[in-house]
């Protein structure tokens, strides 16, 4: 044997799963109802807990009496989260959780607890900066080069308000879990995108050693980075569930305290000033800013020689910010994006032509794929014959386009993965990971079936539970570049161990052995072959068992990388006496690395486009200054995207050779980033003003027609 | 949240003006709530009752206040229905009762007596699909899944109406169910796969 085997990707063209557009393999169970997410699972002598939660948006507890509540029907436990004294920071701060034999009789005994609060003053919203005098931090002022003297000396200054507002993860299955706490052991039925460190989180919480934790999740109902720790009611439900004598407590949050309490994606305001030449050079920036959370400006492009930047951050009473996929992404996106275009308004250029100037202040190993994806989103979406110079459309209804480009990471995660191969011929995955919908079962197993030369149906995979080989949280679109490196390490080790077992019955040295459709045979000599299963037979009373690491320290070149480009844009309708605006078409030109499976990427693409859409024209929260309270937290009134309201969707995926020799690339987020700046440039090239705020909301579009800029 | 004044009770809203806007398209609920008999009085202890799921009668003791969505999920362990916004706007709960799609969430328990309801339990299981469930496979009309079993019975209602339908009529026939990964995509391929594989199956039979 070779001392370090060849893990490297099968050439493209020679590749019989990976790259193929294999249907997803929990697609049945998913499409059936027969797949179990956490908050399906019911078991036996399961207890319900609901929540009491604060009604106001900043408030001491003064008391908590639960004397009449523990003594209604079906109550099995009790727990004070807050008790008196605590300070309340937001509305649905949670205050007390309880456990009843129903759900009915849950809610019913919540009723019953006496809650007793101080009212304190509040702050709740975040778009105006005079609202918050004393509750904003300036974070230090970046200067680089000389910005005073390049907007006094420029050609051309341009400038612009921008804001885009906190919106909701709103995931349709809720936070939540189900715990069972019994003697000193937990075991614990999570909604979470984190199955390897959930219990190590929950642990110090709970004060029980993680090796005493179980975690099992077979699906989740999205958390686009909301659900990687167990959170507060992680600890209730174990609480409670101990308080109950070891009954499992299923303990999900109510829609409106999901709305409240478990995410929401940190805002951006601001006013933005470019310098530049009438010819679509940038030479200076400045941009005035604030938000509940860091934003960097600017985005991509921030290379430019003369630079002032100003963030101030702001604290409010209301949920706490969460991750949110490809987080502060689409909010620099949309401030830099509308500002470039703005800029290139007013010196009249296309901004195609402007952005591929502007991307020479961005990162040197994309500039050429920027350019080149500019190019070929104008192409694919009709650009040249399409674009008109701003506010140039005839009519009330009036047609407009608009671009936007973004940058992701997307390196792998840790992952360790275990491939088993039996005497039998069947052959068993080990990955202590989770598929969010992404797909992850799918192309784990396209892996270790190409590795192994075998049709999918003959890999048996285990995901979802604690006590598999680690993995890591599903974040920052790192899954997949983990996942398939530890997989294809580990089937490849296991097969050469097979090849070790098999060689003697084939008279040739391991080394010059290949697995190939369900056979093992030497390399170049198809008819010198056995049967996987007889080659199985070979390996005696024992199994293969051998594992396989992907470590983010030691990079992997080839087989998988990180650092995306891409480019989208919008083609959009505003009817100028209604303020609607209609999305035709959105086209999206993505960097990917080597795809494992077109067809779940391109939903993945799809996916974040459609989130984007959702953002860009529907989603607001409205949180009343004068109550502190969130007068829209539900689904109807916090509106999100139908399938009637997105339009038509272009996915180009930019496979070209140079970028599937970079290996595996994570692509859910980058896709997810630009749309908000892409709808909102299409909307300004349409209608003629800039609309500062998004969503484009027919309010928002009328108040920008009619010069009533908030 | 619970226990909040002013917290909209379940009842209220039901009777009131909280209906989605996809059932507001089919004007579904109105029909019903214009159509039902006085309530008689019962609970606000368990009252037993028994519904008739996917063609069998099944028996279940549960509060009035009670959901079919609750029931089918929490007492039968029906649970392909789910629970998303809990009031009649998402669609993931949908299932078909007499032959209309409604929001389980928004139907108490006690008010399906004596109706057909048909879950998604009913249509076949992953070894033998159902042609609207195989068509949502097929064309990846479904990321996480949550909200895939709501739209695979709404599609299935909305084909038994509109076995032929336009592009456009599925765009507006299938509004009242969302989907937070953003598979539609998807979703309307799968419709018009559905119903020209239902349509062949028709033909055949």
């Amino acid at each position: 044997m070779a001392n370090t085997p060849d893990y490297s990707w099968p050439p493209m063209e020679s590749r019989k799963v990976i790259g193929k557009p294999m249907k997803r393999l929990d697609g049945p169970a998913k499409s059936t109802g027969r797949a179990k997410y956490a908050s399906d699972t019911k078991p036996k002598d399961m207890l319900f807990a609901v929540y009491v939660h604060s009604p106001h948006a900043h408030a001491r507890v003064t008391a908590v009496d639960t004397a009449d509540a523990e003594k209604m029907p079906g109550v099995k436990a009790v727990h004070v989260a807050a008790p008196a004294g605590t300070e309340c920071m937001w509305e649905g701060w949670e205050i007390a959780a309880i456990a009843a034999t129903t759900e009915h009789a849950a809610r019913q005994a919540a009723g019953k607890i006496k809650v007793e609060y101080e009212v304190l003053p509040h702050l709740v919203k975040d778009d105006d900066l005079k609202l918050a005098a004393g509750k904003t931090k300036q974070g230090g002022e970046k200067v680089v080069g000389d910005p005073d003297q390049t907007f006094k000396d420029a050609e051309v200054v341009s400038e612009g308000k921008y804001g885009i507002p906190i919106i909701n993860h709103c995931c349709l299955e809720p936070h939540g879990a189900i715990l069972q706490w019994q003697g000193d052991k937990v075991m614990a039925w999570p909604s979470t995108q984190d199955v390897t460190t959930w219990a190590g989180q929950l642990s110090p919480n709970i004060k029980v050693d993680a090796a005493n934790i179980k975690v099992k999740m077979d699906y989740i109902g999205g958390g686009f980075g909301s659900k990687f720790g167990p959170d507060a009611w992680g600890a209730v439900a174990a609480i409670l569930s101990q308080k109950a004598g070891g009954r499992p407590v299923k303990l999900f949050l109510e829609r409106d305290a999901e709305q409240m309490i478990a995410g929401n994606r940190p805002p951006a305001y601001g006013t933005i000033k470019i310098a530049g030449k009438k010819d679509g050079t940038i030479t200076g920036w400045q941009s005035d800013t604030w938000s509940t959370g860091n934003m960097p400006l600017p985005y991509i492009i921030d290379q430019i020689p003369n630079l002032r930047v100003n963030h101030a951050t702001l604290t409010i009473n209301s949920g706490p910010p969460r991750a949110w996929r490809a987080p502060n992404n689409q909010q620099v996106c949309y401030l830099t994006c509308g500002a470039v275009e703005d800029f290139a308004a007013k010196i009249g250029m296309d901004p195609i032509e402007v952005f591929k100037k502007a991307v020479e202040h961005g990162p040197k190993p994309r500039i050429d794929t920027y350019k080149y994806q500019l190019d070929k989103a104008a192409e694919v979406s009709d650009w040249k014959k399409l674009w008109k110079p701003r506010g140039t459309s005839t009519g009330p209804v009036k047609r407009g386009l608009g671009v936007a480009i973004s940058a992701w990471g997307g390196g792998g995660h840790n992952s360790n993965c275990r491939t088993t191969i039996n005497p039998d011929g069947s052959v068993l995955v080990e990955i202590g990971t989770q598929d969010l919908g992404t797909g992850t079962r799918t192309i784990i197993t396209q892996v270790a079936a190409e590795s192994l030369g075998l049709p999918m149906s003959k890999i048996k995979l285990a995901i979802g539970t604690n006590d598999l080989p680690p993995d890591a949280a599903s974040g920052g679109s790192s899954t997949v570049g983990g996942v398939t490196v530890s997989t294809r390490r580990s089937a490849v080790n296991a097969v050469n161990k097979l090849f070790e077992a098999a060689a003697p019955s084939l008279g040739a040295q391991p080394e010059d052995l290949e697995a190939v459709d369900g056979h093992i045979r030497i390399k170049g000599s198809p008819n010198k072959s056995i049967t996987w299963e007889a080659a199985c037979k070979k390996i005696g009373p024992g199994k293969i068992s051998e594992m396989g690491q992907f470590n983010r320290r030691q990079p992997a070149p080839g087989m998988n990388d990180q650092g995306a480009a891409g480019v989208q844009i919008a083609d959009v309708s505003v009817d100028t006496e209604t303020g609607i605006v209609k999305i035709n078409r959105y086209t999206a030109v993505t960097d990917c690395g080597l795809i494992v499976n077109p067809r779940l990427a391109e939903s993945q693409i799809y996916g974040g486009i459609i989130m984007g859409i959702s953002t860009a024209l529907f989603e607001q929260r409205f949180l009343d200054q004068q109550t502190g309270k969130y007068l829209n937290a539900d689904m109807e009134m916090y509106k999100l995207a139908g399938i009637g309201d997105i339009g038509d969707i272009k996915v180009h995926l930019d496979i070209r050779p140079e970028n599937d020799k970079r290996g595996v690339i994570g692509l859910g987020e980058p896709c997810a980033v630009a749309i908000c700046a892409a709808i909102g440039n299409a909307v300004t090239n349409a209608i003629g003003v800039r609309v500062p705020h998004i969503p484009m909301t027919p309010m928002h579009v009328l108040n920008a027609l009619e010069g009533r800029i908030a | 949240m619970s226990s909040n004044k002013g917290r909209f009770s379940r009842r209220g809203f039901i009777q009131g003006v909280g209906i989605g806007s996809g059932a507001l398209g089919t004007g579904l609920l109105e029909k019903e709530a214009a159509a039902a008999p006085p309530a008689n009085v019962v609970g606000p202890g368990p009252v037993p009752l028994t519904l008739n799921v996917n063609g069998k009668p099944v028996n279940v003791t549960v509060e009035p206040a009670v959901t079919l969505c609750d029931a089918l999920r929490n007492y039968l362990d029906m649970t392909g229905a789910k629970r998303v916004c809990d009031r009649g706007t998402c669609g993931a709960c949908t299932v078909i009762m007499n032959g209309k799609t409604v929001y389980s969430c928004t139907t108490l328990a006690i008010d399906a007596q004596g109706k057909n309801i048909e879950t998604i339990e009913g249509l076949g299981g992953p070894e033998k699909m159902h042609p609207v469930s195989a068509a949502f496979w097929n064309n990846d009309a479904q990321q996480c899944g949550y909200c895939t079993p709501g739209f695979v019975m709404a599609c299935k209602g909305f084909l038994d109406e509109h076995p032929d339908p336009t592009m456009e009529q599925v765009k507006h026939g299938l509004g009242g169910n969302l989907c937070r990964c953003g598979t539609y995509m998807g979703v309307r391929k799968a419709v018009l796969e559905a119903a020209a594989a239902m349509k062949g199956a028709k033909k055949n039979g």
